[in-house]
Protein backbone atom coordinates (compact mmCIF):
# COMPACT_ATOMS: atom_id res chain seq x y z
CA UNK A 1 0.00 0.00 0.00
CA UNK A 2 2.85 2.13 1.24
CA UNK A 3 4.20 1.77 -2.86
CA UNK A 4 0.81 2.87 -3.92
CA UNK A 5 0.54 6.40 -1.91
CA UNK A 6 3.63 7.33 -2.78
CA UNK A 7 3.08 6.69 -6.11
CA UNK A 8 -0.02 8.94 -6.26
CA UNK A 9 1.87 11.28 -5.16
CA UNK A 10 3.91 11.49 -7.57
CA UNK A 11 1.92 10.94 -10.39
CA UNK A 12 -1.57 12.76 -9.15
CA UNK A 13 0.30 16.10 -6.98
CA UNK A 14 -4.19 17.60 -7.03
CA UNK A 15 -5.95 18.26 -4.07
CA UNK A 16 -8.13 15.51 -3.83
CA UNK A 17 -5.44 12.75 -4.04
CA UNK A 18 -4.22 14.01 -0.63
CA UNK A 19 -6.23 11.95 1.53
CA UNK A 20 -5.46 8.35 2.02
CA UNK A 21 -9.60 7.35 2.05
CA UNK A 22 -9.40 9.14 -1.88
CA UNK A 23 -5.55 7.36 -2.56
CA UNK A 24 -7.68 3.77 -1.27
CA UNK A 25 -11.25 4.82 -3.44
CA UNK A 26 -9.29 5.41 -6.31
CA UNK A 27 -7.58 2.27 -6.46
CA UNK A 28 -10.27 0.13 -5.82
CA UNK A 29 -12.28 2.15 -8.94
CA UNK A 30 -8.64 0.93 -10.41
CA UNK A 31 -10.16 -2.54 -9.43
CA UNK A 32 -14.12 -2.67 -9.84
CA UNK A 33 -13.31 -1.32 -13.60
CA UNK A 34 -12.18 -4.31 -15.10
CA UNK A 35 -13.74 -6.67 -12.45
CA UNK A 36 -17.66 -5.04 -12.97
CA UNK A 37 -16.55 -4.52 -17.07
CA UNK A 38 -15.56 -7.74 -17.83
CA UNK A 39 -18.66 -9.36 -15.37
CA UNK A 40 -20.74 -7.41 -17.50
CA UNK A 41 -20.39 -8.03 -20.48
CA UNK A 42 -22.20 -11.60 -20.26
CA UNK A 43 -24.46 -10.56 -17.74
CA UNK A 44 -25.62 -8.23 -20.36
CA UNK A 45 -25.48 -10.76 -23.36
CA UNK A 46 -27.11 -13.23 -21.00
CA UNK A 47 -29.71 -11.43 -20.15
CA UNK A 48 -29.16 -11.36 -16.46
CA UNK A 49 -29.42 -7.98 -15.52
CA UNK A 50 -32.56 -8.93 -13.71
CA UNK A 51 -30.68 -11.76 -11.92
CA UNK A 52 -27.67 -9.54 -10.81
CA UNK A 53 -30.23 -6.92 -9.69
CA UNK A 54 -32.32 -9.79 -7.76
CA UNK A 55 -28.79 -10.93 -5.68
CA UNK A 56 -28.06 -7.38 -4.97
CA UNK A 57 -31.11 -7.39 -3.27
CA UNK A 58 -31.50 -10.16 -1.56
CA UNK A 59 -27.98 -9.53 0.50
CA UNK A 60 -30.60 -7.38 2.60
CA UNK A 61 -32.10 -10.84 3.76
CA UNK A 62 -28.72 -11.67 3.98
CA UNK A 63 -27.55 -9.05 6.29
CA UNK A 64 -30.83 -9.63 8.65
CA UNK A 65 -30.04 -13.58 8.94
CA UNK A 66 -26.14 -12.51 9.80
CA UNK A 67 -27.63 -10.49 12.56
CA UNK A 68 -30.18 -13.24 13.47
CA UNK A 69 -27.20 -15.50 14.35
CA UNK A 70 -25.27 -12.78 16.10
CA UNK A 71 -22.24 -12.10 13.67
CA UNK A 72 -20.64 -8.54 13.85
CA UNK A 73 -19.52 -8.79 10.33
CA UNK A 74 -22.76 -10.20 7.86
CA UNK A 75 -20.70 -10.30 5.26
CA UNK A 76 -20.51 -14.42 5.04
CA UNK A 77 -24.44 -14.87 6.12
CA UNK A 78 -24.51 -12.49 2.84
CA UNK A 79 -22.12 -14.52 0.54
CA UNK A 80 -24.05 -17.85 1.94
CA UNK A 81 -27.65 -16.54 1.18
CA UNK A 82 -26.93 -15.11 -2.12
CA UNK A 83 -25.01 -18.64 -3.22
CA UNK A 84 -28.16 -20.27 -2.11
CA UNK A 85 -30.34 -18.02 -3.95
CA UNK A 86 -28.14 -17.98 -7.11
CA UNK A 87 -29.00 -21.77 -7.16
CA UNK A 88 -32.30 -22.00 -6.19
CA UNK A 89 -32.92 -20.01 -9.41
CA UNK A 90 -30.73 -21.32 -11.42
CA UNK A 91 -32.54 -24.89 -10.33
CA UNK A 92 -35.96 -23.38 -10.57
CA UNK A 93 -34.99 -21.77 -14.17
CA UNK A 94 -34.16 -25.58 -15.66
CA UNK A 95 -37.14 -27.65 -14.77
CA UNK A 96 -39.74 -25.02 -14.45
CA UNK A 97 -41.56 -24.17 -18.04
CA UNK A 98 -42.65 -20.37 -16.69
CA UNK A 99 -40.34 -17.44 -18.04
CA UNK A 100 -37.30 -16.88 -16.01
CA UNK A 101 -38.70 -13.29 -15.47
CA UNK A 102 -41.54 -14.32 -13.50
CA UNK A 103 -38.89 -16.90 -11.42
CA UNK A 104 -36.60 -14.07 -10.62
CA UNK A 105 -39.16 -11.88 -9.95
CA UNK A 106 -40.96 -14.91 -7.66
CA UNK A 107 -37.86 -14.79 -5.08
CA UNK A 108 -36.82 -11.24 -5.54
CA UNK A 109 -39.75 -9.95 -4.42
CA UNK A 110 -39.81 -12.69 -1.82
CA UNK A 111 -36.33 -12.41 -0.45
CA UNK A 112 -36.21 -8.08 -0.19
CA UNK A 113 -39.71 -8.63 1.60
CA UNK A 114 -38.15 -11.28 4.86
CA UNK A 115 -34.97 -8.86 4.91
CA UNK A 116 -37.03 -5.88 5.11
CA UNK A 117 -39.06 -7.55 7.63
CA UNK A 118 -36.33 -8.67 9.95
CA UNK A 119 -34.38 -5.92 9.54
CA UNK A 120 -37.61 -3.69 10.49
CA UNK A 121 -38.32 -5.15 13.64
CA UNK A 122 -37.69 -2.64 16.36
CA UNK A 123 -37.45 0.39 14.28
CA UNK A 124 -33.98 0.22 13.81
CA UNK A 125 -33.32 0.53 9.88
CA UNK A 126 -31.88 3.28 9.48
CA UNK A 127 -28.38 1.37 10.59
CA UNK A 128 -28.53 -0.14 7.64
CA UNK A 129 -28.86 2.66 5.11
CA UNK A 130 -24.98 2.03 4.39
CA UNK A 131 -25.89 -1.41 2.52
CA UNK A 132 -28.13 0.55 0.35
CA UNK A 133 -26.44 3.81 -1.18
CA UNK A 134 -22.59 2.13 -0.38
CA UNK A 135 -19.15 3.44 0.85
CA UNK A 136 -16.70 3.70 -1.51
CA UNK A 137 -14.32 6.11 0.59
CA UNK A 138 -14.75 3.80 3.32
CA UNK A 139 -12.99 0.93 1.70
CA UNK A 140 -9.80 0.07 3.71
CA UNK A 141 -6.73 -1.67 2.82
CA UNK A 142 -8.18 -5.31 3.11
CA UNK A 143 -10.90 -4.46 1.42
CA UNK A 144 -8.51 -3.38 -1.42
CA UNK A 145 -6.87 -6.78 -1.22
CA UNK A 146 -10.18 -8.58 -1.15
CA UNK A 147 -11.10 -6.31 -4.43
CA UNK A 148 -7.76 -7.66 -5.66
CA UNK A 149 -8.67 -11.29 -5.36
CA UNK A 150 -11.47 -10.81 -6.84
CA UNK A 151 -10.65 -9.73 -9.77
CA UNK A 152 -7.28 -12.33 -9.94
CA UNK A 153 -10.41 -14.95 -9.92
CA UNK A 154 -12.33 -13.25 -12.81
CA UNK A 155 -9.72 -12.90 -15.47
CA UNK A 156 -8.86 -16.38 -14.35
CA UNK A 157 -12.44 -17.38 -14.67
CA UNK A 158 -12.73 -15.67 -18.12
CA UNK A 159 -9.39 -17.04 -19.67
CA UNK A 160 -10.63 -20.75 -18.93
CA UNK A 161 -14.09 -20.65 -19.39
CA UNK A 162 -15.22 -17.26 -21.35
CA UNK A 163 -15.42 -19.78 -24.83
CA UNK A 164 -18.05 -21.98 -23.03
CA UNK A 165 -20.08 -19.08 -21.46
CA UNK A 166 -20.14 -17.26 -24.87
CA UNK A 167 -21.43 -20.59 -26.70
CA UNK A 168 -24.37 -21.18 -24.20
CA UNK A 169 -25.14 -17.76 -24.23
CA UNK A 170 -25.28 -18.11 -28.15
CA UNK A 171 -27.37 -21.12 -27.90
CA UNK A 172 -27.86 -24.22 -25.22
CA UNK A 173 -28.37 -26.98 -27.52
CA UNK A 174 -25.27 -25.85 -29.83
CA UNK A 175 -23.08 -26.03 -26.74
CA UNK A 176 -24.44 -29.17 -25.32
CA UNK A 177 -23.49 -30.90 -29.12
CA UNK A 178 -20.20 -29.63 -28.35
CA UNK A 179 -20.10 -31.32 -25.16
CA UNK A 180 -20.78 -28.05 -22.72
CA UNK A 181 -22.79 -29.02 -19.35
CA UNK A 182 -24.92 -26.45 -19.83
CA UNK A 183 -26.95 -26.91 -16.68
CA UNK A 184 -23.94 -26.82 -14.47
CA UNK A 185 -22.36 -23.65 -16.13
CA UNK A 186 -25.08 -21.83 -15.92
CA UNK A 187 -25.35 -22.76 -12.28
CA UNK A 188 -21.82 -22.04 -11.95
CA UNK A 189 -21.77 -18.85 -13.65
CA UNK A 190 -24.97 -17.89 -11.15
CA UNK A 191 -22.47 -18.41 -8.21
CA UNK A 192 -20.15 -16.86 -9.43
CA UNK A 193 -21.92 -13.61 -10.22
CA UNK A 194 -23.56 -13.64 -6.82
CA UNK A 195 -20.33 -14.02 -4.90
CA UNK A 196 -18.90 -11.00 -6.80
CA UNK A 197 -21.94 -8.76 -6.54
CA UNK A 198 -22.75 -9.60 -3.00
CA UNK A 199 -19.38 -8.75 -1.65
CA UNK A 200 -19.03 -5.46 -3.53
CA UNK A 201 -22.21 -4.33 -2.43
CA UNK A 202 -20.79 -3.26 0.79
CA UNK A 203 -18.70 -0.37 -1.51
CA UNK A 204 -20.94 0.08 -4.33
CA UNK A 205 -24.60 -0.14 -3.02
CA UNK A 206 -27.74 -2.40 -3.21
CA UNK A 207 -29.79 0.40 -5.07
CA UNK A 208 -26.64 0.81 -7.53
CA UNK A 209 -24.74 -1.90 -8.07
CA UNK A 210 -26.67 -3.35 -10.83
CA UNK A 211 -26.15 -0.02 -13.20
CA UNK A 212 -22.28 -0.46 -12.60
CA UNK A 213 -22.58 -4.20 -14.02
CA UNK A 214 -25.08 -3.03 -16.68
CA UNK A 215 -24.69 0.62 -18.24
CA UNK A 216 -20.30 -0.41 -18.99
CA UNK A 217 -21.05 -3.37 -21.29
CA UNK A 218 -24.44 -2.35 -22.72
CA UNK A 219 -22.85 1.54 -23.15
CA UNK A 220 -20.13 -1.03 -25.22
CA UNK A 221 -22.37 -3.22 -27.08
CA UNK A 222 -23.77 -0.19 -29.43
CA UNK A 223 -20.25 0.29 -30.32
CA UNK A 224 -18.60 -2.85 -30.80
CA UNK A 225 -18.72 -5.33 -33.20
CA UNK A 226 -16.69 -8.15 -31.62
CA UNK A 227 -15.95 -9.51 -28.41
CA UNK A 228 -12.59 -8.40 -27.70
CA UNK A 229 -13.72 -4.60 -28.58
CA UNK A 230 -16.67 -5.46 -26.21
CA UNK A 231 -14.42 -6.22 -23.38
CA UNK A 232 -12.16 -2.95 -24.13
CA UNK A 233 -15.06 -0.60 -24.46
CA UNK A 234 -16.61 -1.86 -21.21
CA UNK A 235 -13.74 -1.76 -19.10
CA UNK A 236 -12.84 1.71 -20.37
CA UNK A 237 -16.27 3.50 -19.81
CA UNK A 238 -16.66 1.99 -16.54
CA UNK A 239 -13.00 3.35 -15.68
CA UNK A 240 -13.68 6.62 -17.52
CA UNK A 241 -17.25 6.29 -15.09
CA UNK A 242 -15.48 5.50 -12.35
CA UNK A 243 -12.32 8.30 -12.31
CA UNK A 244 -14.80 11.17 -13.06
CA UNK A 245 -17.16 10.12 -10.54
CA UNK A 246 -14.85 9.84 -7.92
CA UNK A 247 -13.20 13.49 -8.52
CA UNK A 248 -16.54 15.05 -8.86
CA UNK A 249 -18.08 13.74 -6.20
CA UNK A 250 -15.56 14.89 -3.77
CA UNK A 251 -15.72 17.85 -4.92
CA UNK A 252 -19.53 18.09 -4.95
CA UNK A 253 -19.95 15.95 -1.60
CA UNK A 254 -22.57 13.27 -3.38
CA UNK A 255 -22.32 9.26 -2.87
CA UNK A 256 -19.39 8.12 -4.86
CA UNK A 257 -21.18 5.22 -6.28
CA UNK A 258 -23.92 7.21 -7.69
CA UNK A 259 -22.20 9.92 -8.77
CA UNK A 260 -20.17 6.96 -10.79
CA UNK A 261 -23.20 5.45 -12.06
CA UNK A 262 -24.55 8.87 -13.49
CA UNK A 263 -21.30 9.40 -15.51
CA UNK A 264 -21.53 5.31 -17.00
CA UNK A 265 -25.39 6.90 -17.87
CA UNK A 266 -23.58 9.91 -19.60
CA UNK A 267 -22.02 7.99 -21.20
CA UNK A 268 -24.14 5.24 -22.42
CA UNK A 269 -26.48 7.93 -23.87
CA UNK A 270 -23.24 9.15 -26.29
CA UNK A 271 -23.00 5.33 -27.60
CA UNK A 272 -26.60 5.42 -28.10
CA UNK A 273 -26.39 8.86 -30.21
CA UNK A 274 -23.38 6.92 -32.24
CA UNK A 275 -25.73 4.50 -32.94
CA UNK A 276 -28.62 6.39 -34.26
CA UNK A 277 -26.15 7.99 -36.53
CA UNK A 278 -24.69 4.87 -37.68
CA UNK A 279 -28.45 3.38 -38.57
CA UNK B 1 -19.08 -22.17 -56.41
CA UNK B 2 -19.75 -25.52 -55.60
CA UNK B 3 -16.74 -26.64 -57.55
CA UNK B 4 -14.53 -24.89 -54.42
CA UNK B 5 -15.41 -27.03 -52.13
CA UNK B 6 -14.29 -30.32 -54.26
CA UNK B 7 -10.67 -29.56 -54.01
CA UNK B 8 -10.76 -29.71 -50.25
CA UNK B 9 -9.24 -33.28 -49.40
CA UNK B 10 -11.54 -35.52 -47.99
CA UNK B 11 -10.65 -36.82 -44.27
CA UNK B 12 -11.72 -40.62 -45.11
CA UNK B 13 -13.08 -41.90 -47.94
CA UNK B 14 -16.58 -43.70 -48.38
CA UNK B 15 -17.01 -46.75 -46.75
CA UNK B 16 -21.27 -47.62 -46.71
CA UNK B 17 -20.55 -50.05 -43.85
CA UNK B 18 -20.16 -47.38 -40.84
CA UNK B 19 -23.53 -47.01 -39.96
CA UNK B 20 -25.55 -44.84 -36.49
CA UNK B 21 -28.72 -46.56 -35.38
CA UNK B 22 -31.16 -45.75 -33.12
CA UNK B 23 -33.15 -48.20 -31.20
CA UNK B 24 -36.22 -47.75 -29.52
CA UNK B 25 -36.29 -44.02 -28.47
CA UNK B 26 -39.11 -42.54 -26.59
CA UNK B 27 -39.64 -39.48 -25.05
CA UNK B 28 -42.15 -38.57 -22.41
CA UNK B 29 -42.65 -34.85 -21.35
CA UNK B 30 -44.63 -35.00 -17.91
CA UNK B 31 -47.85 -37.34 -18.95
CA UNK B 32 -47.45 -36.54 -22.97
CA UNK B 33 -45.91 -39.10 -25.02
CA UNK B 34 -43.88 -37.06 -27.72
CA UNK B 35 -42.22 -39.77 -29.22
CA UNK B 36 -42.59 -43.73 -28.91
CA UNK B 37 -40.17 -46.66 -29.97
CA UNK B 38 -38.51 -44.55 -32.95
CA UNK B 39 -36.15 -46.92 -34.73
CA UNK B 40 -33.89 -45.37 -37.54
CA UNK B 41 -30.43 -46.79 -39.52
CA UNK B 42 -28.63 -43.96 -41.28
CA UNK B 43 -25.83 -44.97 -43.23
CA UNK B 44 -22.50 -43.42 -43.73
CA UNK B 45 -22.98 -40.40 -46.66
CA UNK B 46 -26.58 -40.96 -46.57
CA UNK B 47 -29.03 -37.43 -46.24
CA UNK B 48 -31.75 -38.56 -44.24
CA UNK B 49 -34.82 -36.11 -44.55
CA UNK B 50 -37.15 -36.57 -41.55
CA UNK B 51 -40.43 -35.06 -42.48
CA UNK B 52 -43.50 -34.68 -40.56
CA UNK B 53 -46.81 -32.41 -39.84
CA UNK B 54 -46.20 -29.89 -36.92
CA UNK B 55 -45.71 -30.59 -33.26
CA UNK B 56 -44.98 -34.50 -34.72
CA UNK B 57 -41.31 -34.77 -32.08
CA UNK B 58 -38.42 -33.86 -35.34
CA UNK B 59 -37.00 -31.54 -33.44
CA UNK B 60 -37.46 -33.39 -29.80
CA UNK B 61 -35.98 -36.39 -31.72
CA UNK B 62 -32.93 -34.01 -32.44
CA UNK B 63 -32.58 -32.79 -29.08
CA UNK B 64 -32.81 -36.83 -27.65
CA UNK B 65 -29.61 -37.46 -29.89
CA UNK B 66 -28.12 -34.98 -28.20
CA UNK B 67 -28.94 -35.66 -25.39
CA UNK B 68 -30.25 -32.47 -24.17
CA UNK B 69 -33.67 -34.05 -23.36
CA UNK B 70 -34.06 -37.70 -21.23
CA UNK B 71 -35.18 -40.27 -23.17
CA UNK B 72 -35.23 -44.09 -23.59
CA UNK B 73 -33.91 -46.39 -25.71
CA UNK B 74 -29.98 -46.55 -27.29
CA UNK B 75 -27.90 -44.77 -30.21
CA UNK B 76 -25.37 -46.93 -31.86
CA UNK B 77 -22.37 -45.80 -33.16
CA UNK B 78 -20.29 -48.60 -35.67
CA UNK B 79 -17.49 -47.00 -37.55
CA UNK B 80 -16.38 -49.19 -41.00
CA UNK B 81 -12.52 -48.62 -40.07
CA UNK B 82 -11.70 -49.52 -36.41
CA UNK B 83 -15.12 -50.94 -35.41
CA UNK B 84 -15.54 -48.43 -32.81
CA UNK B 85 -19.01 -48.33 -31.17
CA UNK B 86 -20.39 -45.73 -28.84
CA UNK B 87 -21.54 -42.63 -29.18
CA UNK B 88 -20.76 -41.00 -32.06
CA UNK B 89 -19.28 -36.96 -32.34
CA UNK B 90 -22.26 -35.16 -33.56
CA UNK B 91 -22.61 -31.80 -35.30
CA UNK B 92 -25.88 -29.81 -34.53
CA UNK B 93 -26.43 -26.72 -37.15
CA UNK B 94 -30.08 -25.36 -34.76
CA UNK B 95 -33.05 -23.59 -36.92
CA UNK B 96 -32.33 -20.80 -35.27
CA UNK B 97 -30.08 -19.14 -32.80
CA UNK B 98 -32.43 -16.79 -29.94
CA UNK B 99 -29.50 -15.02 -29.35
CA UNK B 100 -29.89 -11.30 -28.85
CA UNK B 101 -29.28 -9.66 -32.62
CA UNK B 102 -27.38 -7.11 -30.77
CA UNK B 103 -24.84 -9.00 -29.13
CA UNK B 104 -21.55 -8.10 -30.55
CA UNK B 105 -20.26 -11.77 -31.08
CA UNK B 106 -18.55 -11.91 -34.38
CA UNK B 107 -18.73 -15.28 -36.80
CA UNK B 108 -15.11 -15.38 -35.76
CA UNK B 109 -15.78 -15.08 -32.14
CA UNK B 110 -17.96 -17.99 -32.08
CA UNK B 111 -15.46 -20.41 -33.86
CA UNK B 112 -13.01 -19.26 -31.71
CA UNK B 113 -15.27 -20.29 -28.78
CA UNK B 114 -16.15 -23.20 -30.16
CA UNK B 115 -13.00 -25.08 -31.48
CA UNK B 116 -10.14 -23.06 -29.70
CA UNK B 117 -8.75 -22.89 -25.94
CA UNK B 118 -7.63 -19.21 -26.62
CA UNK B 119 -10.53 -17.27 -25.17
CA UNK B 120 -12.63 -14.97 -27.51
CA UNK B 121 -12.18 -11.94 -25.92
CA UNK B 122 -8.47 -12.16 -26.53
CA UNK B 123 -7.48 -10.69 -30.58
CA UNK B 124 -7.31 -13.99 -32.72
CA UNK B 125 -3.43 -14.53 -33.89
CA UNK B 126 -2.83 -15.26 -37.51
CA UNK B 127 -3.00 -18.69 -37.30
CA UNK B 128 -6.21 -19.17 -35.30
CA UNK B 129 -8.01 -16.64 -38.18
CA UNK B 130 -7.00 -18.80 -41.34
CA UNK B 131 -7.72 -22.01 -39.50
CA UNK B 132 -11.34 -20.34 -39.04
CA UNK B 133 -11.61 -19.16 -42.29
CA UNK B 134 -10.48 -22.61 -43.63
CA UNK B 135 -13.65 -24.25 -41.83
CA UNK B 136 -15.79 -21.49 -43.22
CA UNK B 137 -14.77 -22.47 -46.80
CA UNK B 138 -16.52 -25.50 -46.68
CA UNK B 139 -20.02 -23.97 -46.74
CA UNK B 140 -18.58 -20.85 -48.91
CA UNK B 141 -18.67 -18.58 -45.92
CA UNK B 142 -15.14 -17.26 -45.35
CA UNK B 143 -16.21 -13.73 -46.28
CA UNK B 144 -18.75 -13.57 -43.33
CA UNK B 145 -15.23 -14.15 -41.08
CA UNK B 146 -15.57 -10.87 -39.41
CA UNK B 147 -19.23 -9.70 -39.32
CA UNK B 148 -21.48 -9.55 -36.46
CA UNK B 149 -23.95 -12.80 -35.99
CA UNK B 150 -26.66 -10.27 -35.27
CA UNK B 151 -26.30 -9.33 -38.74
CA UNK B 152 -25.77 -12.00 -40.98
CA UNK B 153 -29.17 -13.04 -43.29
CA UNK B 154 -30.93 -16.27 -42.66
CA UNK B 155 -29.05 -18.05 -45.49
CA UNK B 156 -25.75 -16.63 -44.21
CA UNK B 157 -26.29 -17.94 -40.83
CA UNK B 158 -27.13 -20.93 -41.13
CA UNK B 159 -24.10 -21.73 -43.77
CA UNK B 160 -22.40 -20.59 -40.56
CA UNK B 161 -23.83 -22.71 -38.62
CA UNK B 162 -23.11 -25.54 -40.96
CA UNK B 163 -19.48 -24.75 -41.22
CA UNK B 164 -19.06 -24.50 -36.82
CA UNK B 165 -20.66 -28.20 -37.33
CA UNK B 166 -18.29 -29.36 -39.57
CA UNK B 167 -15.31 -28.37 -37.20
CA UNK B 168 -14.07 -30.94 -36.65
CA UNK B 169 -16.03 -33.17 -39.14
CA UNK B 170 -18.58 -35.11 -37.36
CA UNK B 171 -19.94 -38.91 -37.73
CA UNK B 172 -23.26 -37.55 -37.51
CA UNK B 173 -24.44 -34.11 -38.44
CA UNK B 174 -27.98 -32.98 -37.37
CA UNK B 175 -29.66 -30.29 -39.03
CA UNK B 176 -33.10 -28.64 -38.32
CA UNK B 177 -33.85 -26.18 -41.16
CA UNK B 178 -35.22 -23.01 -40.67
CA UNK B 179 -39.25 -22.60 -41.57
CA UNK B 180 -38.20 -19.19 -42.41
CA UNK B 181 -35.67 -16.27 -43.14
CA UNK B 182 -34.15 -18.10 -46.11
CA UNK B 183 -35.10 -17.68 -49.78
CA UNK B 184 -35.70 -20.61 -52.15
CA UNK B 185 -32.40 -19.81 -54.25
CA UNK B 186 -30.51 -19.79 -51.13
CA UNK B 187 -32.53 -23.20 -49.94
CA UNK B 188 -31.50 -24.86 -53.25
CA UNK B 189 -27.80 -23.87 -52.58
CA UNK B 190 -28.19 -24.81 -48.96
CA UNK B 191 -29.28 -28.60 -50.07
CA UNK B 192 -27.01 -28.91 -53.05
CA UNK B 193 -23.76 -27.74 -50.54
CA UNK B 194 -24.89 -30.13 -48.07
CA UNK B 195 -25.22 -32.98 -50.26
CA UNK B 196 -22.14 -32.35 -51.52
CA UNK B 197 -20.37 -32.56 -48.31
CA UNK B 198 -22.03 -35.64 -47.67
CA UNK B 199 -20.52 -37.03 -50.46
CA UNK B 200 -16.71 -35.75 -49.66
CA UNK B 201 -16.59 -36.29 -45.53
CA UNK B 202 -18.84 -39.43 -45.44
CA UNK B 203 -21.48 -37.72 -43.22
CA UNK B 204 -24.67 -39.21 -41.84
CA UNK B 205 -26.41 -36.59 -42.12
CA UNK B 206 -30.40 -36.14 -40.33
CA UNK B 207 -32.32 -32.89 -41.88
CA UNK B 208 -35.47 -32.00 -40.27
CA UNK B 209 -37.07 -30.43 -43.67
CA UNK B 210 -40.09 -28.49 -44.01
CA UNK B 211 -39.60 -28.11 -47.78
CA UNK B 212 -40.48 -31.75 -48.82
CA UNK B 213 -39.90 -30.39 -53.14
CA UNK B 214 -36.39 -30.11 -52.19
CA UNK B 215 -36.18 -32.99 -50.10
CA UNK B 216 -37.60 -35.09 -52.72
CA UNK B 217 -34.61 -34.03 -54.50
CA UNK B 218 -32.17 -34.30 -52.29
CA UNK B 219 -32.53 -36.85 -49.59
CA UNK B 220 -31.47 -40.33 -50.20
CA UNK B 221 -34.02 -41.43 -47.37
CA UNK B 222 -36.98 -40.01 -46.10
CA UNK B 223 -38.66 -40.59 -42.60
CA UNK B 224 -41.98 -39.66 -42.23
CA UNK B 225 -42.12 -39.33 -38.74
CA UNK B 226 -45.28 -38.32 -36.43
CA UNK B 227 -44.80 -39.69 -32.68
CA UNK B 228 -43.25 -42.47 -34.32
CA UNK B 229 -42.01 -43.67 -37.33
CA UNK B 230 -44.89 -44.19 -39.84
CA UNK B 231 -43.49 -44.58 -42.97
CA UNK B 232 -39.42 -44.59 -44.29
CA UNK B 233 -37.85 -45.65 -47.54
CA UNK B 234 -36.40 -44.09 -50.54
CA UNK B 235 -38.44 -40.65 -51.76
CA UNK B 236 -40.31 -42.72 -54.12
CA UNK B 237 -41.55 -44.99 -51.55
CA UNK B 238 -42.27 -42.31 -48.96
CA UNK B 239 -43.85 -39.80 -50.84
CA UNK B 240 -46.43 -42.46 -52.58
CA UNK B 241 -47.60 -44.10 -48.78
CA UNK B 242 -50.86 -43.31 -48.21
CA UNK B 243 -50.01 -41.53 -44.66
CA UNK B 244 -47.76 -39.24 -46.49
CA UNK B 245 -49.87 -38.31 -49.14
CA UNK B 246 -53.08 -37.96 -46.12
CA UNK B 247 -50.71 -35.09 -44.55
CA UNK B 248 -48.83 -33.46 -47.25
CA UNK B 249 -51.26 -34.32 -50.36
CA UNK B 250 -49.39 -35.71 -53.51
CA UNK B 251 -45.36 -33.93 -54.03
CA UNK B 252 -43.82 -33.70 -57.48
CA UNK B 253 -41.36 -36.41 -57.69
CA UNK B 254 -40.00 -34.62 -60.90
CA UNK B 255 -36.22 -35.03 -61.02
CA UNK B 256 -34.96 -38.47 -58.87
CA UNK B 257 -31.32 -37.72 -60.36
CA UNK B 258 -28.85 -36.26 -57.38
CA UNK B 259 -26.48 -33.12 -58.83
Amino acid sequence: MEIWYSLVNHLLPFEWSQHIFMKNALLAVLLVSPLFGILGTLVVNNRMAFFSDTIGHSSLTGIAIGIIFGLSDPLWAMVIFSILLAVTISMVKNSVKASTDTIIGVFSATAVALGIVILSRGGGFAKYSNFLIGDLLSITARDVTMLALLLVAIIALWILMFNKLLLVSVNPTLALSRGIQVRWLDTFFCVVMAIIVTVSIQWLGILIINSLLVLPAAAARNISRNMFQYHLYSISIIFIAGLAGLICSYYWGTATGATIVLFAALLYSGTLLTKFRLN
Amino acid sequence: MIKTITKIKPQSPACGLCCTKLEHFGVNRGKTEILKDVNLHIHCGELTALIGPNGAGKTTLLKAILNEIPHSGELKFLDAKDCRTGHPLVGYVPQRLDFDAGSPTSVLDLFVASISNMPAWWLANRRLREKVRGSLARAQAEHLLDRRLGDLSGGELQRVLLALALEPIPDLLLMDEPVSGVDQRGMELFYRMVSNLRQQYDLSIILVSHDLTLVARYADRIVFLNQTVLSSGTPQQVFTDEKVVQTFGRIPLIDMNHC
